[in-house]
């Protein structure tokens, strides 16, 4: 059980800059998920934080030490890889004893601890098998085992469910989550799946050029995200954006995005006032995108027309591709709705949620 | 081992016919009992004339005398041990001569086995971690590309000794620069061995560490890392983890080398001729034949020497048939 610190990390692969200037702190028995694209430098960071690469300047500090020059053995972390990396030669039992056994750690010691792992992850019955006769799931399970029996202070995770077919994942995904609840312990999880990390993190770190985006609660990052890239990257179907401009009129301010305007709500216009007169983007998600008929009551909507390009139907609701002049966005309706492909319809935009950001620094205006 | 388990016998003979009648397969199709026969032909007669015919020559002249005219039991002497038709056989299995060649071909075993197999993991190992690897390989590799008997050659100067007149040895130039004696090399015994068994190291060094390192590239690194992060020193990981991930390739490594060991020649009979006690198996044959026109027991050692190949012979394709049953 111990805090991370990233503290001014940056790590440079030749010329290419992989972590630019990295500076997290990872609370005691957090739950951090770091997501991005691929490329962002969030493996790179765990990396890092597990000593299998050297960080080139900055600090990392597990609790309160510094253990930026400190071997990977040496850093009391435990790590799921995403090929899990299991010794092909060694048994299940084996392959969960091995840190153990190097430790030094007493034989009926490490017995006990195998053996109460494996339980807690139902493979007890494999302990005897070698990895090429287990499942992706089981291989997975024992990578999590081989971990949990070290004890460590921080376990790492580097996409550890991409390997499993989509069932699986969801299974697991819940698995760890609980295994977290449990174990009480840090816990610093990679993925590049924003599904991933909205059900399992208490905090994500969102990365991108090797910049940390923003770093706050899965709820926060999806009700105000920082940035153009952070409202794009969490949320599927992603948040739609419109070129637009602040203008203001009749005392009040108006989003004209060319082929259609919103009003902006009096209890948000305050911190828009400076941008008055300048270039925007608009972003709305697609759930905030109605079928007038089925709009929930008591939202400032703006209404626009569309015309339907695709469906598509999900059963809960409809996914509908809508083009406005030459624009294409996407609306999450009621199934109700009696949209129809290539229909020209009025879809009610729930202005309440709307987010303006800035379009020369894309930051959001707040 | 089979990988494909049998399919379960189908009883449905009640409703199908066993086999498609004859009549129903078109005439050009149709296989006569020697077609099958007729694809083997071209391989049967190569076998035969190359392996099967030499072999049982072989067996049979090792049964018969010097010239092989009459059966072996003529060559005993009387007064002397004599073991009848399988004369020859006493030789190769009992003179002093080959006795000799037997100790040596262990000694060769031994020293060249072991020092091929680790210097060629060490060197795999350790390029794997450098820039230059491919330079340094390609090194290590090029007395591969020389031919036995001029590998044989260059080192002769190198151990050379000369009574009277220049030192241009090489090894003497070093012993002399240190303030020693020169020393005839080539002409003491074991220590000859050595130097010559060094020789077949410098040359087969590049063979084992190229097998070596493809076994090592096949090590997923992410394995290694784990290892790293579990607490495992270098040390362990290579002895724990790389070692034991790579055995099968080391096996076979050590089988094929003892196999090309017990039938050096080209070395032995390049740099001594076998004389100063450095006699080995295969040169003692040549000998035997080209010599001393003894066909009889050349024949006889050529059977012992096949029958101690064997085993390896059979363990290594073994181990190789495993290997791709795991592929």
């Amino acid at each position: 059980m111990a805090s991370v610190t990233y503290d001014h990390v940056t790590k440079k692969f030749g010329e290419t800059t992989a972590i630019n200037d990295l500076n997290i702190a990872i609370e005691d028995k957090e739950f951090l998920v770091l997501v991005g694209p691929s490329g962002c430098g969030k493996s790179t960071a765990l990396r890092c934080l597990a000593g299998l690469e050297e960080i080139t300047s900055g600090r990392i500090l597990i609790g309160s030490r510094d253990v930026s020059n400190v071997a990977p053995k040496d850093r009391d972390i435990a790590m799921v890889f995403q090929s899990y990396a299991l010794y092909p030669h060694m048994s299940v039992y084996d392959n969960m004893a091995f840190g153990l056994k190097l430790r030094k750690t007493p034989k009926s010691e490490i017995d006990r601890r195998v053996k109460q792992a494996a339980e807690t992850l139902g493979i007890g019955h494999l302990l005897g098998r070698k990895p090429k006769q287990l499942s992706g799931g089981q291989r997975q399970r024992v990578a999590v085992g081989r971990a949990i029996v070290r004890e460590p202070a921080v376990f790492l995770f580097d996409e550890p469910l991409s390997n499993l077919d989509a069932k699986l994942r969801v299974q697991t995904r819940a698995e760890i989550s609980k295994l977290h609840q449990r174990l009480q312990t840090t816990f610093i999880y990679v993925t590049h799946d924003q599904v991933e990390a909205m059900t399992m993190a208490s905090r994500i770190a969102v990365l991108k050029d090797g910049v940390l985006q923003q770093l706050d609660s899965p709820q926060n990052l999806y009700d105000l995200p920082t940035n153009v890239f952070v409202a794009g990257f969490i949320g599927s179907p992603a948040m739609n954006f419109f070129d637009a401009r602040l203008n203001r009129g009749n005392g009040k301010l108006v989003v004209d995005a060319g082929t259609f305007s919103v009003t902006v709500p009096e209890n948000k216009a305050g911190p828009y006032q400076p941008h008055a007169g300048q270039n925007v983007i608009l972003g709305i998600r697609p759930e905030d995108i109605h079928d007038p008929n089925y709009s929930p009551p008591g939202i400032h909507q703006a209404l626009v027309s569309a015309r339907v390009e695709m469906t598509e139907l999900m059963g809960n609701e409809v996914f509908l591709y809508l083009t406005t002049g030459d624009k294409n966005y996407t609306a999450r309706v009621d199934p109700r709705s009696q949209a129809r492909i290539g229909r020209d319809i009025q879809v009610a935009m729930n202005v309440d949620n709307m987010q303006l950001f800035d379009k020369g620094t894309e930051l959001a205006i707040r | 081992m089979a990988l494909v388990q049998p399919p379960e016998p189908i009883h449905l003979s009640a409703r199908l016919p066993a086999r498609a009648e004859p009549e129903q397969v078109p005439a050009v199709m149709r296989q006569k009992p020697l077609t099958p026969w007729l694809y083997l032909l071209p391989a049967l007669i190569v076998m035969t004339v190359f392996i099967v015919y030499p072999g049982l020559s072989t067996a049979y002249l090792s049964l018969r005398d010097k010239s092989g005219g009459a059966w072996a039991g003529t060559r005993c002497v009387a007064g002397q041990p004599c073991w009848g038709l399988f004369e020859n056989y006493r030789y190769a299995l009992t003179s002093p001569i080959m006795r000799q060649s037997f100790i040596n071909n262990l000694t060769w075993i031994l020293v060249m086995v072991t020092g091929t197999v680790v210097l060629g993991l060490l060197i795999a190992t350790l390029a794997d971690r450098v820039r230059y690897e491919a330079l340094a390989k390609a090194i290590i590799f090029l007395p591969m590309a020389i031919s036995f008997v001029g590998a044989g050659v260059i080192w002769r100067f190198v151990y050379e000794y000369r009574a009277t007149g220049e030192q241009i040895g090489l090894l003497n130039a070093v012993v002399v620069a240190l303030g020693g004696q020169p020393v005839a090399w080539m002409t003491v015994p074991f220590v000859n061995t050595l130097a010559i068994i060094l020789v077949g190291i410098w040359i087969w060094t590049g063979f084992c560490m190229t097998v070596l390192a493809a076994a090592l590239k096949g090590v997923p690194g992410e394995i290694l890392e784990a290892a790293r992060v579990d607490g495992a020193t270098e040390w362990q990981l290579f002895a724990g983890i790389i070692v034991p991930m790579i055995l099968p390739t080391i096996t076979v490594v050590i089988t094929t080398m003892i196999i090309n060991v017990l039938k050096v020649f080209d070395l032995v009979y390049v740099m001594t001729g076998g004389n100063f006690g450095t006699e080995v198996i295969a040169n003692r044959m040549y000998t035997e034949q080209y010599t001393n026109f003894d066909t009889g027991r050349a024949a006889a050692i050529a059977v012992v020497l096949i029958i101690v190949i064997v085993p390896a012979m059979v363990f290594n394709i073994r181990r190789f048939r495993e290997q791709e049953a795991i592929r």
